[in-house]
């Protein structure tokens, strides 16, 4: 009976899991795409430009991803086994490409951003149950630049 | 108040020198979200609850850090950086430092 339990909540969080990965990919894919025109670079800490500067402002966009039950039970494996968490690298994926897209629609007007920087955090780790699953928060952040015309 | 977190203003110069300036915030989600971001986590996808979480803390450390420049005299901040960490599950701390200085438009 609880096998039974187990086996049905693997399969119904393997159907959602892989549904909403999937949707958010496709999601994340369109926005790029939207934003392609728009510049992002990790540098320009000491920026110098001879451009006239119409505004300077802090940007930041942040999301939480959690993981699913699914990802977690067949990591477990991998974990034993050792390799590529191929399930984990696509959670993170997801969370730091969704944070940079946030950031950068909040600068739609800017002309460039510079110095991104990405920051993430684990919410949901103890030392003492490390069978949580996951839930990743990702701040990306950086400096939007528009240029007088 | 001016942020970047680039080692200038572009188009200013920087007169002045206060420092470093911090703010942090820890904040929790009450349980009834905490429950329904449990149940969301079986299944995967965003913790929107959490997301917001984290928007206010970020605000709230900003503005902390804000809070403080103002009161030295800062009509700017450079070098701004995050750092967070998770305290507990559904607690998330987010800590802003910067340098706070004091800038002026480049004239001509």
């Amino acid at each position: 009976m609880d096998l039974l339990i187990i086996l049905l909540t693997l399969g119904l969080t393997f159907t959602t899991g892989s549904i909403l990965e999937k949707n958010h990919f496709k999601k994340i894919r369109e926005r790029e795409i939207a934003l392609v025109k728009k510049p992002v670079v990790s540098f320009g800490k000491k920026l110098t430009t001879n451009k006239k500067i119409k505004k300077v402002e802090f940007v930041t966009g942040e999301v939480v991803i959690s993981g699913d039950y699914f990802k977690n039970f067949v990591s477990a494996f991998r974990n034993f086994f050792g390799g590529r968490m191929i399930s984990f690298e696509s959670l993170m994926d997801r969370a730091r490409r969704e944070a940079m897209l946030r950031m950068r629609e909040k600068a739609k007007n800017a002309d460039i951003i510079v110095n991104a920087r990405l920051e993430s955090t684990m919410l949901n780790t103890y030392k003492e149950a490390n069978n949580q699953i996951p839930q990743v928060a990702a701040i990306a952040y950086g400096t939007a630049i528009t240029y007088e015309r | 108040m001016i942020l970047t977190n680039i080692e200038s203003v572009p188009g200013m110069k920087i007169t002045g020198h206060y420092g470093m300036v911090s703010g942090s915030t820890v904040r929790a989600k009450n349980f009834v979200k905490d429950f329904g971001a449990g149940l969301k986590n079986m299944v995967g996808g965003e913790l929107k609850s959490y997301t917001e979480l984290l928007e206010d803390s970020r605000k709230e450390a900003i503005d902390r850090m804000k809070l403080q420049a103002e009161k030295v005299g800062a009509n700017a901040i450079i070098n701004v950086r995050f750092a967070t960490s998770a305290i507990t599950s559904g607690a998330a701390e987010v800590y802003a430092y910067g340098t706070a200085v004091k800038v002026q438009p480049i004239e001509g």
